[in-house]
Formats: structure tokens, C-alpha cells, sequence
């Protein structure tokens, strides 16, 4: 991919964060931040492939421990974050 | 393109076709995210994002170790799974931690994985556009956001209690930065040896602990924000580096998404970024020291407090990390129905850094089932503190002490606090007479309108509607 492009890619989605956040309750605040931690288990998909085109055994222990990493990061964000979120979902419903 | 409809060509579609999707889902699920009425439905947008990918990568072509891969996946996700269901409501900050350091190690192990096939002469699975030079800086930072959230999660978990300080810390710290800039400028740009790889890693391991070892008190949900917000960037430079675009995009709109959320953290403690990585507050060493203390603390027993209550026109209730600890969120909202029902006007007043997450007590109290118009933030309430009859504080210490406005001296001058001491009455519900996590005195306590009542803040919240009912 041309550098170019790739500023601008980088440009725009650092401008779309800015924007989705910029006007969140601060009732939001956590669950927002574990959400965006589980977003960013998306590292998972470049671990595989890291480890899919790894040949040496050195490359293939880091590459493991790289998805390892990345499936904790993914699964962990989203269970913490589908938990939190579950409660306010029965507070509404009270009210 | 003539490959289009042989099979590799479909695959390559499929791919960047999954890739988008889940791009595309993920803004959207962050976007719902951001209200309460949409919120569940943008974790589980985002999730369904997160499956596509993942499944779709394993037509990428040319690779191998597709066991080694699904066993890792399987490994990490299932302890993962296992921990994240266990794990308390209370807990929640420093799994979040954990997590995220995790997400951080990955984005490094991916770039060293990069540098080992640069070192053996094969090099980088794409040749990019300044793609050496991005794996080194994104290996940095998600080194540092490694070793850093560990640190952040063993200090909140209690393993690590103290907080570490030397002199010439920061002198250390600085050499050790340009010590990684020159290793990181050989790795980018010379033929480096496996011993600059190595040192290049085992030092970032360190200065990321370094970092976060003198960094105590209220600043940790900085810090964690801090870290996912690195993280996110560190993914995303992976993400040019592998060429990855689901990567790239996700992991910078988390970086930049991260870093507007801790600025806004920092500016609720009125506290620029800086000062928390490098000033060291709450550290127990510079607090306590300005204003004399005067008064004594007054004690009063739960039956008094609930019958001064019970006959209050009006009680604000500030919660704090204390009531997290005791898990007291059930027995308050008991304790507020009780109240209500005797025509006592109740809200609650949360501090935007409260506890040790921002929004830590709302979710608790969501939990709990309190409804959110009973919740207020610091703008919002502030000025009511004058008309109240009682503020009730449950564990809750820095956010209320008022020394952020009158003593000059103290490490929290200049924050913005809840104005308890504004109330008539002051009731503080508190385990013991020692300073909170910042280890700052605080001069509420000592107020002649302040009543300590000691004891388990869900022992107390018994005692209380005991107390109430009892009238």
C-alpha cells in the first residue's frame, strides 16, 4: 500500500475515534473503555498471522504466544464488557 | 483483474471483503456504545465484527502452523472466558487491565516475529511502505503497554501494595528511553544482531515498569486508560505493518478513542498527562504536609446517623471505592427505598474519578438496580450541596477532600471535588482512621459538621436501615 494512503486511512480513523467518543455520558465511561480494549483484540487476527507464515522454531514460540495474547485480549474484552453492560440493560427495564 | 475467479482470487475477496465488515462493525459498535439505551447491542455488533475476522484469516494464503494457531486460540480465549465470567463486578478495573496488556504483548510479539525474519535474512512478510520503521515503534509502545498494565493490574489486585520511588528516577528513566531510541534506530534501520533484538525487548520491559511502579492513588485509571489508548496504537502500527486494514483501522480508532478518553479523565482531576506519569501523587511522601490540622474527628454510632437521615429533608449519597470493596451497592439502594418512602429526597453524586475506574460506581449501582435519573455528576450537583440536609459518604476520600480547594501545598490542590463539607450534616462511613489509597489526610474529616461512622460499609448500610426502619 502506498505511504499516501496509509496517512490517510490513519487520518480519518483517528479523527472517527475522536468523534464516537467525544460526547459519551460519563455513566459510559467504563464500559466504553473495556469496549474499546476489546476492539483492539483485532491484534488477534494479525498473531495468526504472524504465526501462520512463522518457520523457525523461535518465530513459532513468539508467534504462539503473540494469538495467545491476542484470543485473552479479544475473549476477555468481550466478557467483561457484555457483563457490564448487562446491567444496564435490567436497570432499564425497572425503571 | 483476470485472477478474480480463480479460487485464490475469490479468497483474497472474501478476505478484504470480512476485513471491511468487521471495520465497519466495529466503529458502529463503538458508536452504539456511547448510549445507554443502545450500548448492549454495540458490544455484541462488534463481537460478531471480531468472529468474521478471525475466521476469515485462516483462508489467508500461504500460511502454515494452523494447529499451533487454533490451540493457542483455543488456550487464550478459554482462560480468558474462564476469568472474565469468575471475576467480580469489583474487579473489573484491573481485568480490564489485564486484558488490555495482553492485547499490548500481542502487538509486540507480532513485531518481533516480523524483526526475527528481518534478522535471519527473509525479510518482513510485506514489504510496505516504511514498514521496519512502524514494526519498531509499535513494538515500543506495545512493550511499554505490556509490562505496564501488568504492573497497573498487580497494584490494583493488591499482589504489589507499595509504590516504588528512588532518587534519579526519572534521570534513569530518560536514559533508559534513549537507550531504546538508538536500539530502536538500528533494528529500523542497520543490520542489527539478535543482541539488540533481545535488549531492545528486555528494555522496554523495563521502562514500562519503571513507568508505572511510582504511579499510585487516584491517577490509576489514567494510567489504565493510558495504556489502552497505546495499545490501540500499537495494534494499529502492527496493522500497517502487516497490511492488515481491519487491523490498522481498529486499532487507531482505539488509540485516538483512548487518548480523548483520558484527557478527559485527566481534566476531570485537573491534572495534565504529564504530571501523572511524572510527578507521583498519592504517594503518601508529599501529602499532609500543608495546613495544620485542626478539630478531631467526631464518631457517631449507625442508629443516630439513620435517624438523622430519616428525618432529612433532602440526602445527597457519594459513593467511592470503599463501597466497591464491601460490595454495599445492594444494601444503599435498600437503604435509599427506605428513605424514599418516607418522602426523604435522595440522589446520588458521582465524582468523575471515583473509585478506581471513571463511570467505576455507576456501573456498580446499575448493578445494584438504582435507577439512572437518581444519578448525578459533579457539574450537575454541586450546587445543591448548600440545600442539603445530609451528605453520606460511603468509602469515598480524595473526591470530597477539601483541601483541593483551600490548601495550596496538597499534591490535589486544584481539583475539582464534591462539596460535601457544603452540607449540613456530614456522615462518613469509613473502615478505619488511616488516610485512603492516595495517603493524603483529608480535612473533611475533620470538620465541625462531619460525623465518622467506622465500620464495612455493607455492615453500616445494615446498621442504617435497621436504623431507619426503627424510626
Amino acid at each position: 500500500m502506498e505511504g499516501f494512503i496509509a496517512l490517510y486511512i490513519f487520518m480519518l480513523a483517528a479523527f472517527t475515534g475522536y468523534e464516537v467518543i467525544s460526547k459519551v455520558p460519563t455513566i459510559l465511561h467504563t464500559p466504553l473503555m473495556s469496549g474499546s480494549n476489546f476492539v483492539h483484540g483485532i491484534v488477534l487476527v494479525g498473531a495468526m498471522v504472524a504465526l501462520g507464515h512463522a518457520d523457525t522454531v523461535s518465530e513459532q514460540v513468539i508467534g504462539f504466544i503473540a494469538v495467545l495474547l491476542g484470543a485473552g485480549n479479544a475473549v476477555g474484552g468481550y466478557v467483561v464488557t457484555e457483563r457490564m453492560l448487562e446491567m444496564f440493560k435490567s436497570t432499564k427495564e425497572k425503571v | 483483474m483476470d485472477s478474480t475467479f480463480t479460487s485464490a482470487g475469490i479468497a483474497h475477496w472474501l478476505i478484504q471483503a470480512s476485513y471491511f465488515l468487521a471495520a465497519v462493525l466495529f466503529i458502529y459498535g463503538l458508536k452504539q456504545m456511547s448510549h445507554p439505551r443502545t450500548a448492549r447491542s454495540g458490544i455484541i455488533w462488534a463481537g460478531v465484527g471480531m468472529v468474521v475476522a478471525t475466521l476469515i484469516t485462516y483462508l489467508e494464503p500461504a500460511m502454515h502452523n494452523y494447529l499451533l494457531m487454533t490451540v493457542a486460540i483455543a488456550v487464550g480465549g478459554i482462560i480468558a472466558w474462564w476469568s472474565g465470567k469468575r471475576v467480580a463486578m469489583t474487579d473489573m478495573p484491573q481485568m480490564i487491565a489485564l486484558y488490555n496488556g495482553m492485547g499490548g504483548g500481542s502487538a509486540a510479539a507480532i513485531a518481533a516475529v516480523e524483526l526475527l525474519r528481518v534478522l535471519t535474512g527473509k525479510g518482513l512478510t510485506h514489504e510496505a511502505f516504511a514498514a521496519r520503521e512502524l514494526a519498531v515503534v509499535g513494538a515500543l509502545i506495545g512493550t511499554i503497554a505490556f509490562s505496564g498494565s501488568l504492573i497497573a493490574f498487580a497494584k490494583l489486585q493488591g499482589i504489589m501494595k507499595k509504590v516504588y520511588r528512588f532518587p534519579g528516577q526519572q534521570v534513569l528513566n530518560a536514559v533508559l528511553f534513549l537507550a531504546l531510541l538508538v536500539l530502536g534506530f538500528m533494528l529500523a534501520r542497520t543490520e542489527f544482531s539478535s543482541f539488540e533484538f533481545y535488549l531492545f525487548f528486555g528494555l522496554a520491559l523495563l521502562i514500562g515498569v519503571f513507568m508505572t511502579v511510582p504511579i499510585g492513588g487516584a491517577d490509576m485509571p489514567v494510567v489504565i486508560s493510558l495504556y489502552n489508548a497505546l495499545t490501540g496504537l500499537a495494534v494499529g502500527l502492527e496493522g500497517f505493518v502487516l497490511q492488515n486494514p481491519a487491523m490498522m483501522i481498529a486499532g487507531i480508532v482505539v488509540g485516538s478513542a483512548g487518548t480523548l478518553l483520558t484527557q478527559l479523565m485527566a481534566r476531570a482531576m485537573n491534572r495534565p498527562i504529564s504530571n501523572v506519569l511524572f510527578s507521583g501523587f498519592g504517594t503518601g511522601d508529599d501529602g499532609g504536609s500543608g495546613v495544620a490540622v485542626s478539630g478531631s474527628m467526631k464518631a457517631i454510632d449507625a442508629a443516630d446517623a439513620a435517624i438523622t437521615m430519616a428525618y432529612a429533608e433532602k440526602v445527597i449519597i457519594i459513593p467511592g471505592y470503599g463501597m466497591a470493596v464491601a460490595q454495599a451497592q445492594h444494601k444503599i439502594w435498600e437503604l435509599v427505598k427506605l428513605l424514599q418512602d418516607k418522602g426523604v429526597k435522595v440522589s446520588f453524586a458521582i465524582h468523575p474519578v471515583a473509585g478506581r475506574m471513571p463511570g467505576h460506581m455507576n456501573v456498580l449501582l446499575a448493578e445494584a438496580g438504582v435507577p439512572y435519573d437518581l444519578i448525578y455528576d459533579l457539574e450537575d450537583i454541586n450546587s445543591q450541596f448548600t440545600t442539603t440536609d445530609v451528605a453520606l459518604v460511603i468509602g469515598a476520600n480524595d473526591v470530597v477532600n477539601p483541601a483541593a480547594r483551600r490548601d495550596k501545598s496538597s499534591p490535589i490542590y486544584g481539583m475539582p471535588i464534591l462539596d460535601a463539607d457544603k452540607a449540613k450534616n456530614v456522615v462518613i462511613i469509613k473502615r478505619g482512621q488511616g488516610t485512603g489509597f492516595s495517603g493524603i489526610e483529608n480535612l473533611l474529616f475533620f470538620e465541625e459538621n462531619t460525623r465518622m461512622c467506622y465500620g464495612d460499609a455493607q455492615d453500616v448500610a445494615q446498621k442504617l436501615i435497621a436504623g431507619v426502619k426503627a424510626v
